[in-house]
């Protein structure tokens, strides 16, 4: 395959970016799409260009280091998937492809596609957690029994990986998806409710003052997220949230 | 002279670490804040560890080189934790636990350790599930357990295939509490380049700020490395792609010392190579072994009719499928250990079995388990269960709701339907049981420096069992480690706090800056991939599943040679202050390249076949290991002596009172 690419080039976070045009040949269907980037990585090497920064680590879809912004869609024209799970399979011979940075004010830019995503840390700092200290006579996990499907839930919200597709996809930059799935994760568990009203509030506090956007329910954050994080959550957030206020 | 005391206690094994505790020394709630911690690595040891000793009262100060501490590759852990919990009531304990993991270990793992390990196990549970960490349970509200390689009962505990990703964010989430505290600094996107020794301890590290280049000193009462494993050195792995040596590397360049460091573990269950660009592999875990029967062929010719796509799996029936791992390991079958379960993948495929266009690729089938489950789904719901459809139907629904995410993902790589067709696979490097040696304490051979998880070599022997690397993390992290530092640092309550001015500092810091420099001005020709790529091969081809004398003596000729052209001929773009990645692998690789040597020195050295290390002159007539505790019964630990290629090594003698030795059989 035979490629065109416009990729998004930034030396630091105070520097101006620009779109820079690359070819590159020799792709193969089968190759990740970070393959691809390596391939071209290389090849820039050589040439004695600066090869392209781009964040990533696990290569299989947990980690959420991966940010890539591809044809206009956060972690490139497939669902349910992050970058490095990508395919060059979804491509055609000949096509062009535009990659850019994950693009929200409170995500800057460090270096070409490389964005700083401690904003998210930040809020999980907020109340992100019960306060449990490690002590080794925590009553027995069986003590209490917790519905399957609380349980489940549960988990469902907590599978999400943190990359920042739900921002870098929403027209107002607004975090609540990844917001609402720890508070969400922690609503459907008994070990959460002490802290409830204390964690949401101070989650959502949090997550306004890094300058996120509020959520307008278009609902683009949960068709992006490679989690599939339902926006159910962010319901059940808000519930959350009303609760703590009265 | 024998340098090496494992400082063992003494008593029955099973009151060893209650006696421990309560006889270390402790320090005071108001002398913990004045002491700092210094902890290299975020993974699941690390997270843990930094965390409780936040909450001890220590001042802690966290390194990882990911942006952020949840990104480390503990994440990607799939299927399980062991605990000797018994919830299932099959016969589970805490011997039983310890008892499995030192013969799956094939006996070259510490005594006192491992029973350690069994006996906090279970707290690991309580304390995760106090975390909100949401573990699956059964319609009852209870936890639910499943099976792992290598053991007769049901002890793993998981979170469908995302059971680390669970784990990791309950300590990331722990973390952040003591970081919102103040009682953890965190230092994402560093990178640990030096330890620094004064006066014979350990009193801090050199750190790269990854960002903007610059490098930074971090003074500490003690310094503890959580970085993880080394499989990465053979370039393809499941590890991460940032997954390196290199902190655990220069503690031993300053004297800690590197045990068994050939010890290295390959999953049977991976997704097969596809091509030369590939830059990772992918792990299928082993909880598919659950319910996934693994086979090729009977015959070869139709071994070759499917390598040529004239021929598709589904259309073999059952008489003309050999399920090896069946007919040779009747009493574990699927369920055999992962060393052994890799072995006979490869045995398969180097006479002519394998199933894929490279010819290196088994069969894991669900077929039956899709049967299985749906005839039970249909009856219990009260539907016809001789209607095939229905039953093939509601039997994936089921094995879609267990390993749901781990068909998808092997769906998005290969571009096939494993509900339909049954996957293909072949062993993947992916855990290394060798690493820095520790003593019970978990200290290294430098005082004041600590290892733990999967840095440290203690507790997985020659081979580690499934579920049981998150469990060591944890433990490591939450129950030892807090513990046994406050009898190292219960000495430094006077000390005060250590300036990063002192000379030991300014000369590591110069060092650092000049090798550095070095680097980024070797106008070379070759990136550090090829370096990297070149070294993988080697790895893998003379040191990785099956070794012999004349290989290893070849790869570490290789090795070196390879070695000294990196530091002549690499190329690394960009400059010193500024993010550059390819600066940062060009450090970890050339960390790498000193590692490699050592490693095929130790498996040359070991003229024996344990658990991952199979050496081919060492073994029996239908080709299992043979084992010889008479002349090897002991841990490797090496010392670094000024050259990467001359080593010196030392002996733990392993002494086992409570277990008698023997032959590992799974049959």
């Amino acid at each position: 395959m035979k490629l065109y690419l416009k990729i998004w080039r930034q030396t630091n976070t105070d520097s101006n970016g620009s779109f820079q045009n690359y070819e590159i040949d020799e792709i193969t269907p089968d190759m990740s799409f970070l393959e691809m980037m390596d391939v071209l990585n290389e090849k820039l090497i050589m040439e004695g260009i600066d090869p392209v920064a781009f964040d990533h680590d696990c290569r299989e879809g947990i980690c959420g280091s991966c940010s890539l912004f591809i044809n206009g869609r956060a972690h490139g024209p497939d669902t349910g998937i992050t970058t490095c799970q990508l395919h060059m399979r979804k491509f055609q011979d000949g096509d062009s492809i535009v990659i850019e940075p994950f693009r929200a004010s409170s995500f800057p830019v460090i270096k070409d596609l490389v964005v700083d995503r401690k904003s998210f840390d930040r809020i999980q700092h907020a109340g992100g957690y019960i306060s449990i200290n490690t002590s080794g006579n925590t009553q027995d996990a069986n003590t209490i029994p917790i519905r399957k499907e609380d349980a489940d839930n549960a988990f469902d919200a907590a599978t999400c990986i943190g990359c920042g597709a739900c921002v870098a996809t929403c027209k107002n930059a607004s975090a609540m998806l990844f917001v609402s799935a720890k508070v969400s994760q922690f609503s459907y568990l008994p070990q959460g409710q002490v802290e409830a009203k204390d964690r949401v509030l101070n989650m959502v506090k949090q997550m306004d003052e890094e300058g996120f956007g509020n959520c307008t329910n278009t609902g683009a954050c949960e068709v992006e997220c490679p989690k599939g994080i339902s926006i159910k959550n962010i319901a059940r957030m808000n519930k959350e949230f009303l609760k703590a206020k009265l | 002279m024998n340098k090496l005391n494992s400082k063992i206690p003494n008593g029955p094994l099973a009151g060893k670490w209650t006696n421990h505790k309560g006889k270390i020394n402790l320090v005071s709630p108001s002398n913990k804040r004045n002491i700092d911690v210094i902890v290299v690595g975020t993974g699941l040891a690390g997270a843990s560890a930094s965390a409780t000793l936040a909450e001890l009262g220590y001042n802690v100060k966290s390194f990882c080189f990911q942006d952020s501490p949840r990104r480390a590759h503990s994440i990607a852990a799939q299927g399980g934790i062991n605990a000797a919990k018994n919830y299932q009531g099959d016969g589970d304990s805490t011997y039983r636990l310890f008892y499995d993991t030192i013969k799956g270990g094939d006996y070259r793992s510490r005594e006192a350790n491992v029973y350690r390990l069994a006996e906090v196990s279970g707290n690991i549970i309580d304390q995760c599930v106090a975390q909100g960490v949401p573990f699956a349970r059964d319609y009852g509200g209870l936890l639910d357990n499943r099976s792992f390689g290598g053991v007769q009962v049901s002890r793993t505990f998981y979170a469908k295939g995302q059971t680390g990703q669970q784990l990791l964010l309950g300590a990331y989430s722990a973390m952040n509490r003591q970081i919102a505290r103040g009682k953890i600094k965190m230092y994402s996107r560093h990178e640990m380049m030096d330890v620094v020794i004064v006066k014979g301890k350990a009193r801090g590290i050199i750190a790269r700020n990854l960002v903007n280049g610059e490098i930074e000193r971090h003074s500490a009462h003690a310094v503890v490395i959580a970085s993880g494993g080394y499989g990465n050195i053979f370039f393809l792995s499941t590890n991460a792609m940032g997954s390196n040596v290199s902190a655990a590397w220069k503690i031993h360049k300053k004297g800690a010392f590197f045990a068994n460091p050939c010890f290295t573990q390959i999953h049977p269950t991976c997704i097969p190579v596809s091509g030369d660009y590939q830059s990772k592999l992918t792990l299928m875990s082993e909880s598919l072994r659950n319910d996934g029967r693994i086979w090729v062929p009977k015959e070869k010719a139709d071994a070759k009719l499917i390598r040529e796509g004239k021929l598709s799996p589904v259309d073999i029936p059952e008489d003309k499928r050999d399920y090896y791992l069946e007919r040779k390991y009747p009493a574990f079958g699927n369920l055999v250990p992962r060393d052994i379960a890799s072995r006979a993948a490869k045995e398969r495929c180097d006479n002519g079995y394998g199933v894929n266009k490279t010819g290196e690729a088994v069969y894991l089938d669900f077929s039956h388990a899709i049967i299985r489950y749906g005839e039970e789904k249909a009856k219990v719901s009260g539907l016809d269960s001789s209607d095939s459809k229905l039953v093939s139907k509601l039997g994936k629904e089921i094995v879609k709701q267990k390993y749901g995410n781990l068909f998808q993902m092997y769906e998005k790589i290969v571009d096939e339907n494993p509900y339909e067709l049954p996957m293909k696979i072949y062993p993947a490097v992916h855990y290394t049981m060798g690493g820095v040696w520790v003593d019970y304490n978990l200290m290294t051979s430098i005082p004041g420096c600590f290892a733990i998880g999967e840095a440290n070599f203690s507790d997985h022997g020659a081979n580690r069992l499934g579920a049981s690397a998150l469990m060591q993390g944890l433990a490591d992290g939450y129950f030892v480690l807090p513990y046994t530092i406050g009898d190292y640092l219960s000495n430094e309550i006077s000390t005060g706090e250590i300036s990063t001015d002192l000379p030991e500092f300014d000369k590591s810091e110069k060092e650092i800056s000049a090798k550095l420099k070095k680097l980024i001005s070797n106008k070379g020709e070759k990136s550090v991939d090829f370096y990297h790529k070149k070294l993988g091969k080697i790895m893998w081809n003379k040191c990785g599943m099956s070794r012999n004398e004349k290989d290893l003596k070849s790869a570490i000729k290789e090795i070196k040679e390879l070695r000294e052209d990196f530091h002549k001929n690499v190329k690394i773009p960009g400059g010193l202050n500024e993010f550059n990645e390819q600066l940062a692998k060009a450090t970890r690789v050339s960390d790498f390249l000193e590692l490699g040597e050592l490693f095929a020195i130790d498996a040359l050295e070991r003229n024996e076949s344990c658990g991952g290390h199979f050496r081919e002159e060492f073994q029996t007539d239908d080709g299992e290991a043979i084992r010889d505790d008479k002349k090897f019964k002991f841990v490797s630990a090496w010392e670094y002596n000024d050259d990467p290629s001359k080593p010196i090594l030392h002996k733990e003698d392993l002494e086992y009172e409570d277990i008698e030795i023997k032959t590992r059989s799974y049959k």
